[in-house]
């Protein structure tokens, strides 16, 4: 019993002052309180007891959490890198791709630099001949003469500088493809881009097929002026889907059907506040069920190592996300097939 | 005509009946300034005459319209109707005399030139064309 209840029980028992009655009531009163004492601190022991087990659960909780705080912060890390790995192959494979179709450009290009430079060295060959002939007449006096001879050494100098002119246009170009793009939209001509990429992808396939052939169809709407664009993208787009016509046209030919014309039109088209860039083949057409997957990255229907499967979907990339326009596609299968770049101005 | 000396008339008369005419095919256009520049003399001399075409198809219309190329100098690598097919046109139609028919490709490669030849062409020239070679082709055939 608590000594001091003890205490109080015994000056009860000891007391004289108080009847043998009233010492029992007493005794009785104290002894329960001392039980209900016992039972109270047995209480707050056993309370005591759990308070002490759920701080330790507690603290375990903690630590657990804790712990998997950590785990989630590692994958979170984890996850950003793998996002950044993601991101850093992405541009690699836009590049790699970027660089499979200049490879492919490459005979195009190299052709058609050839064409004006010899254009200049056989026209700057003819000027100098062109000035002995003129000095010989000067020294005979027959002015007249050399004053004709004249007007043909300058158009000769004209031509060496148009020539020289489309040579630096087609390095300029070709630079641009290779460039990681500036992401700037600038005033473009979009004829002559267009008109650009399909005289080099045409060099281009007939450097890597000495067969292939197709004749070539363009209308250019003259009205449409500048845009604003980013041009090696765009110029990519069109060139993608050139090459892609291209091929096309080359497999359909390769079925041997008789009286089939391979033809691709390029055309552009200003209706009201909008451009259309198209370009139509008659070639293979696409088949219903591939082409609700010619936008997936990675899809392609030619053999392995001869496509990336990246081309239309970087286009599609390209023109919706980078320019806010549409590509769209229209086709049947063994026919034709048309894809056309929508775009706001 | 009485007045013009002897030799002049009888150069004139000589010159027409060797003036060569030579078609040349080629899709690009300033090819035209270039050879009338380069055979300016001959042109003058009235020992060459030119005409020019710019795809394969306006060739063979040309061709059979009026028949009278002697020489066909044609580039391989044109968009449409290549040189090649132009080539297997002219020798299929056996004109009389046949034209003397060279090609013109900037890829020297085996495939073209075999091609060419069987299918009958009279010589194979490469691009960038030595015009003092290409000159003297002309005169042999002359």
């Amino acid at each position: 019993m608590n000594p001091h209840l003890q205490t109080i029980l015994n000056f009860i028992q000891n007391s004289n002052s108080l009847s043998d009655a009233d010492k029992a009531v007493l005794e009785k009163a104290v002894k329960d309180a001392g039980k209900d004492f016992e039972i109270v601190t047995f209480k707050l022991d056993r309370t005591e007891k759990v308070k002490r087990t759920t701080s330790i659960l507690l603290e375990e909780t903690i630590q657990e959490l804790e712990l998997k705080r950590k785990i989630v912060e590692d994958s979170k890390e984890a996850l950003q890198k793998s996002l950044e790995d993601l991101k850093a192959a992405q541009a690699q494979l836009i590049q790699a791709e970027k660089m499979a179709s200049l490879g492919e450009l490459t005979a195009g290009i190299a052709h058609e630099i050839q064409n004006p430079l010899n254009f200049v060295n056989n026209f700057s060959e003819v000027s100098s001949e062109l000035i002995d002939e003129m000095t010989e007449q000067l020294e005979k006096g027959n002015t007249e003469d050399a004053k004709a001879i004249a007007n043909e050494v300058k158009m000769s100098l004209e031509k060496i500088n148009h020539h020289g002119k489309r040579a630096d246009g087609i390095v300029k170009s070709m630079l641009q493809h290779s460039r990681t793009s500036s992401g700037k939209k600038e005033p473009t001509d979009i004829n002559i881009l267009a008109d650009e990429y399909l005289r080099l992808a045409y060099h281009g396939m007939r450097a890597k097929d000495k067969s292939f052939n197709t004749a070539m169809k363009t209308d250019y709407d003259e009205n449409i002026g500048l845009i604003k664009v980013v041009s090696q993208d765009i110029g990519r787009v069109i060139l993608n889907l050139i090459t892609n016509a291209f091929y096309a046209v080359s497999e359909k030919k390769k079925s041997n059907q008789d009286g089939y014309e391979p033809t691709v039109t390029v055309r552009t088209k200003k209706i009201n506040n909008k451009i259309e860039v198209s370009v139509r083949d008659n070639g293979t057409g696409i088949p219903q069920k591939t082409l609700d997957k010619i936008f997936q990255p990675f899809f392609t229907t030619k053999p392995t190592g001869q496509g990336t499967g990246l081309g239309l979907s970087l286009s599609y990339d390209i023109v919706t996300k980078g320019h806010g326009g549409e590509l769209k596609v229209e086709t049947r299968d063994g026919e034709y097939t048309e894809f056309s770049i929508i775009l706001s101005v | 005509m009485e007045n013009i000396p002897n030799s002049a008339l009888s150069y004139q008369y000589k010159s027409y009946i060797h003036r060569m005419k030579i078609l040349v095919v080629d899709d690009e256009k300033d090819v035209q300034v270039l050879f009338e520049q380069r055979f300016r003399k001959e042109i003058r001399n009235r020992e060459m005459e030119f005409a020019f075409a710019y795809s394969g198809e306006d060739a063979l219309t040309y061709l059979n319209q009026l028949h009278e190329a002697v020489l066909i100098l044609s580039d391989i690598n044109m968009p449409g109707m290549s040189g090649l097919e132009l080539l297997r046109h002219i020798k299929e139609k056996h004109h009389q005399p046949p034209p003397v028919v060279m090609m013109i490709t900037a890829y020297g490669d085996a495939d073209n030139y075999n091609t060419a030849m069987k299918l009958g062409a009279d010589d194979f020239l490469t691009k960038p064309l030595e015009f003092s070679l290409l000159k003297e082709k002309l005169k042999a055939i002359q």
